[in-house]
C-alpha cells in the first residue's frame, strides 16, 4: 500500500479493503470458478458505489477521488484487489475510462453508466494471432452516410462477454481511431476465450458490417494515438499495482511458513539456501514495489517520463512475478502443487499478467527504442 | 550512539533557491566536464586524489561542502533534497567523486555516529575542507567475510596502545591521512566484545604499505603491515571494547553507499572513463547490431534493470526514514547494485560476441576485461552472501546461522586450521 498518509484516503482504502475481504474472498473465487462464473454483476455495482469507477473521471464528468491522485487512489485499489485476486472488470473499465474522459464528446451517458457500475466495458485492442501492438491494427471502419462500419475481429478482450460496450481499435483513411460499439449492435459476435486466470474471462469478437453512429467516434485521428498510449499506462500499471498487492500477501504467508514448517527438528527458514532464497524474494519484492510506485506517480502527473516508466515496471514486474510465485511453491513443498492449497490463484493472475498488455521482452523493446530516441549513439 | 537522522532545516532558502545558488557558482567555479566522457580518474594513482582534495577545498570555500553533514563540524546541516538538488545541477562539472566513498560516506558518516566531540571536529571538518581522506582498515588476510574475528592486536603498554597485525584491502588507503582501524584488544571475552576502533594516522612509523594488483590492472586496494605502531587514547573511536558497534556502523554506511544511497555522497558522476553507465545505443551501433531485435530485447533488459535500481535505492532510503524498512534494509540495495552489475556486463559482454575479446580496434575489448572484474560487485564491502543472510535474518527474522565462535573467548576459538 502507499505510504500516504492522507486520511481520506486511509478511509478508503479500509473500506475498499473491508469490502474485498468479505465479498472477494479467495473461497468466493474458487466458487465463482466452480460455476464458470467471472464475477456478479451485482456485486460490480456495489464496487462501483465504493467509488472504484469515480477515481480518473473529473468531477464535471460525474466522477473524483478521495486524494485528488485519482490515479493513486486506482492504483491502490488495483493493489488491495491483489491481496485477494479479486474478480470485476476493473481493468478493463478503468482503461476504457481513462480513453472517454479525454475525449467525452458524445459520451457523457456511457461514462455515467460506467461510473454507476449498470455497464461494463472494455478495450477491444488486440488482434488474433498478433502480439501487442495497439497502433497496429487490420480491423476497419469506413464511412458511411451516417457514420462509420466497422469489420474485422479482435481478441483477448477482457470480459467481453459481459459488456455492454467495447472501445474498438480500428483504422480509417490510414488513420488509427477508436469506436464506442454495444455488443447488442447487429453483426457483433462474442465468442468467450478461455484464460489461465480462475475467473478472468476474455472474448474474440467478431465485427461483420457493424454500423455505428458518427458520434461512436472517441477522439479525433490526432488525439488517438495518445489516447491509446494513456489507456496502455493505465491498463499496465493496474496490472503491476494488483501484482504487487499479490506479491506481498504471498510472501507473508510463505516467510511465515518458513517459521512454522520444520524439518529435521529446525524451522525450514533456517537454513542458509532457504533463507538466501527468502532473501532474493524480498529484494525483487521490494524492487516491484519501488518500480510501480514510480511508474504510478508517473502516470499520475502525465509527465513525459510515464511512457518508459511504465515499460520499466511492465517488464521488470513481468519479469520477476511469476518466478517468484514459484519459488514460493518451491518452499512450500508438495502442498504448493495441489488444487487446494491457494498458491495457484495467485500464480495464474501474475502468470496471466506477465503476458497480457505486453511481454517483458516487448517493454525491453520499447525502453531500448525510447532510449535510443531520447540518447542517440554519439 | 546517535544515529545518523536526516538533519533538521535551518534555512529558509528552497531547494530551489539553493539549487539556483549552486547552478550559477558552478558556472563560476568548477572546471566543466561532459559527463559522458569525464576526465579519467584512476584511484590507484596520486594525481587525482591531489585533484579531489584541490576541488573539495574550492566547494568548501564556495560554502557547497558537506550539504548533509551537521553545520558545527562544518557542514551545511540540509535535508537530502537539497543534496540531490546539488548533484542534479552538478551533472556537468568536475567534483571530488573519489572523495565520497570512503572518506564521507563511510569513515566521516561513521565518526558522526560514534566520534568523540573532538574527532568530529578535527576530522569531519578537515575532510571537508579537503585536507583529509580518510579509509577503513578493517579486512585482514585471515578474514574473509568474519570481520569480528580480527586478529590484528592491540596491546596497552603504559598511557600507549601498541598494534601488531595486517589489514588488507584498504580502499585507496595510499592517498589517505587516517584511517578507522579495527584491533582486538581483549582475547578473554567472546570475539564482538574484545575488540576497539582506533583513527590512526596512515604514515606513522610501524606501518608499512603494499599496493594489492587486482585481474583489471588497478592498484587501488592496499595492505598494510603495523609492527608495534603506537597509539595514544585519543586515536580510540567509540569506547574501549565497543570496536564492534563503531564496525556495525562502518558496514551500515557501506552497504548504503556502495548500492548508491547514501545522502553524504556528493555528486552522482562517473568516477571516470570506466565508472561511465554502458552506453547500448553505441555499443549495438559499433557491432552492428542496431536493428537486431535480439541485441535490442538484451539491451532493453539491462536498461531496465539499471532504472529500477535508481527506483530501488530512492525507495528503500524513503522506507528506512519513515520506518517502513528496518536500516538492514540497505543490504537490499546492496544486493541489487551487484545482481545490476551482472546483468549489465554480462549483457555487454553477449552483445561484444568475439569483439568483447580479440581487440579490433573499435574499443569493445574493454567489455570483456570489464566482465573478468565482474564479481567484484558482489564482493566489495561485505559479500552478497554475507547481504542476504542479513536481510533473511535481520529483516525477515528467521533463526541465525550457526557460529561455532558465538559466546567462546577468542582465544579458544579455532582459527583455520591451527
Amino acid at each position: 500500500m502507499t505510504e500516504d498518509a492522507n486520511p481520506e484516503r486511509l478511509l478508503f482504502a479500509s473500506t475498499t479493503q473491508s469490502f474485498l475481504e468479505k465479498e472477494a474472498s479467495l473461497a468466493r473465487l474458487r466458487e465463482l470458478h466452480a460455476a464458470g462464473a467471472s464475477f456478479e454483476a451485482g456485486w460490480w455495482q456495489r464496487a462501483a458505489e465504493l467509488g472504484w469507477t469515480s477515481l480518473l473521471v473529473p468531477e464535471d464528468l460525474g466522477g473524483g477521488s478521495v486524494s485528488g491522485d485519482g490515479v493513486a487512489d486506482l492504483a491502490l485499489v488495483a493493489e488491495l484487489a491483489g491481496r485477494t485476486v479479486a474478480p470485476g472488470p476493473l481493468h478493463p473499465v478503468s482503461t476504457v475510462l481513462a480513453g472517454l474522459v479525454e475525449a467525452p464528446e458524445n459520451h457523457q451517458d456511457t461514462i455515467e453508466s460506467l461510473i454507476s457500475g449498470e455497464a461494463v466495458a472494455s478495450w477491444a485492442v488486440y488482434e488474433p494471432g498478433k502480439p501487442w501492438a495497439p497502433l497496429n491494427t487490420s480491423v476497419t471502419a469506413t464511412r458511411t452516410e451516417t457514420g462509420y462500419r466497422i469489420d474485422g475481429v479482435k481478441d483477448r478482450v477482457e470480459a467481453g462477454v459481459e459488456s455492454a460496450v467495447l472501445l474498438v481499435v480500428a483504422q480509417h483513411e490510414g488513420a488509427v481511431r477508436q469506436f464506442l460499439v454495444p455488443t447488442d449492435a447487429p453483426g457483433v459476435r462474442v465468442e468467450p476465450q478461455r484464460s489461465i486466470d480462475m475467473v478472468k474471462s476474455y472474448a474474440r469478437v467478431h465485427f461483420d458490417g457493424v454500423e455505428v453512429d458518427d458520434s461512436a467516434a472517441v477522439g479525433t485521428a490526432e488525439q488517438t494515438a495518445g489516447l491509446i498510449a494513456r489507456q496502455s499506462q493505465i491498463a499496465q500499471m493496474l496490472q503491476c499495482a494488483e501484482v504487487v498487492g499479490i506479491l506481498d500477501t504471498v510472501l507473508a504467508f510463505t516467510i511465515q511458513w518458513g517459521f512454522d514448517r520444520h524439518s529435521f527438528g529446525r524451522p525450514i527458514g533456517s537454513y542458509q539456501a532457504l533463507k538466501h532464497k527468502y532473501a532474493d524474494l524480498k529484494i525483487w519484492f521490494e524492487a516491484c514495489r519501488a518500480t510501480t510506485n514510480a511508474a504510478v506517480a508517473e502516470v499520475a502527473s502525465r509527465s513525459a517520463g510515464a511512457d518508459m516508466a511504465v515499460s520499466v515496471a511492465k517488464s521488470y514486474v513481468g519479469e520477476h512475478a511469476p518466478g517468484m510465485l514459484q519459488d514460493c511453491i518451491q518452499l512450500h513443498g508438495g502442498i504448493g502443487v495441489t488444487w487446494e492449497h491457494d498458491l495457484h490463484l495467485f500464480l495464474r493472475r501474475v502468470t496471466l499478467y506477465r503476458s497480457m498488455f505486453g511481454t517483458p521482452e516487448d517493454h525491453n523493446l520499447h525502453v531500448y527504442a525510447l532510449t535510443e530516441h531520447l540518447e542517440p549513439a554519439s | 550512539m546517535t544515529e545518523t537522522a536526516p538533519a533538521p532545516t535551518e534555512t529558509t532558502e528552497s531547494v530551489e533557491e539553493f539549487a539556483a545558488r549552486a547552478r550559477a557558482w558552478l558556472a563560476d567555479n568548477m572546471p566543466p566536464i561532459d559527463p559522458n566522457n569525464p576526465p579519467e580518474h584512476d584511484r590507484g594513482e596520486e594525481e587525482p586524489w591531489l585533484r579531489a582534495r584541490e576541488l573539495q577545498k574550492k566547494l568548501y570555500e564556495g560554502g557547497f561542502a558537506g550539504i548533509c553533514f551537521p553545520k558545527e563540524y562544518g557542514g551545511l546541516g540540509l535535508p537530502i533534497a537539497y543534496q540531490k538538488a546539488f548533484d542534479n545541477e552538478s551533472r556537468c562539472y568536475e567534483l571530488p567523486i573519489i572523495l565520497n566513498t570512503p572518506t564521507f560516506t563511510i569513515c566521516a558518516a561513521t565518526i558522526l555516529d560514534t566520534g568523540s566531540e573532538e574527532q568530529k571536529q578535527q576530522h569531519i571538518s578537515a575532510a571537508l575542507r579537503g585536507d583529509e581522506v580518510l579509509v577503513q582498515l578493517l579486512s585482514e588476510p585471515s578474514g574473509g567475510s568474519d570481520l569480528a574475528g580480527v586478529i590484528t592486536r592491540a596491546d596497552r603498554v603504559g598511557d600507549k596502545w601498541v598494534i601488531n597485525g595486517a589489514k588488507t584491502w584498504s580502499t585507496s588507503a595510499f592517498a589517505a591521512d587516517y584511517g578507522l582501524m579495527l584491533a582486538r584488544t581483549n582475547w578473554d571475552v567472546p570475539k564482538h566484545e574484545g575488540l576497539t576502533m582506533f583513527l590512526v594516522p596512515i604514515n606513522s612509523p610501524g606501518i608499512t604499505l603494499r599496493r594489492i594488483k587486482q585481474v583489471n590492472g588497478s592498484v587501488e586496494f592496499c595492505e598494510e603491515f603495523f609492527d608495534n605502531l603506537e597509539l595514544g587514547d585519543d586515536a580510540v573511536v567509540g569506547e574501549v571494547g565497543g570496536g564492534w558497534q563503531v564496525a556495525s556502523r562502518q558496514l551500515y554506511h557501506e552497504r548504503r553507499a556502495v548500492g548508491g544511497g547514501s545522502e553524504f555522497a556528493s555528486g552522482i558522476g562517473a568516477e571516470g572513463k570506466s565508472d561511465v553507465p554502458i552506453d547500448y545505443v553505441a555499443l549495438l551501433k559499433k557491432t552492428g547490431q542496431a536493428d537486431s531485435e535480439h541485441a535490442r530485447v538484451l539491451a532493453g533488459r539491462a536498461l531496465v534493470h539499471r532504472a529500477v535500481r535508481e527506483q530501488l535505492i530512492d525507495h528503500v532510503y524513503h522506507g528506512v526514514l519513515d520506518g517502513s524498512l528496518p536500516p538492514a534494509a540497505g543490504s537490499i540495495i546492496r544486493v541489487t547494485h551487484a545482481e545490476t552489475h551482472h546483468l549489465e556486463f554480462d549483457t555487454a559482454l553477449a552483445i561484444s560476441g568475439s569483439s568483447g575479446v580479440v581487440d579490433g580496434g573499435d574499443d569493445v575489448l574493454r567489455f570483456g576485461e570489464r566482465y573478468l572484474s565482474r564479481q567484484t560487485a558482489a564482493l566489495g564491502g561485505g559479500t552478497t552472501e554475507i547481504a542476504k543472510n542479513i536481510i533473511g535474518e535481520r529483516i525477515l527474522g528467521f533463526p541465525r546461522e550457526y557460529a561455532a565462535d558465538r559466546g567462546v573467548p577468542f582465544n579458544q576459538v579455532k582459527r583455520n586450521k591451527s
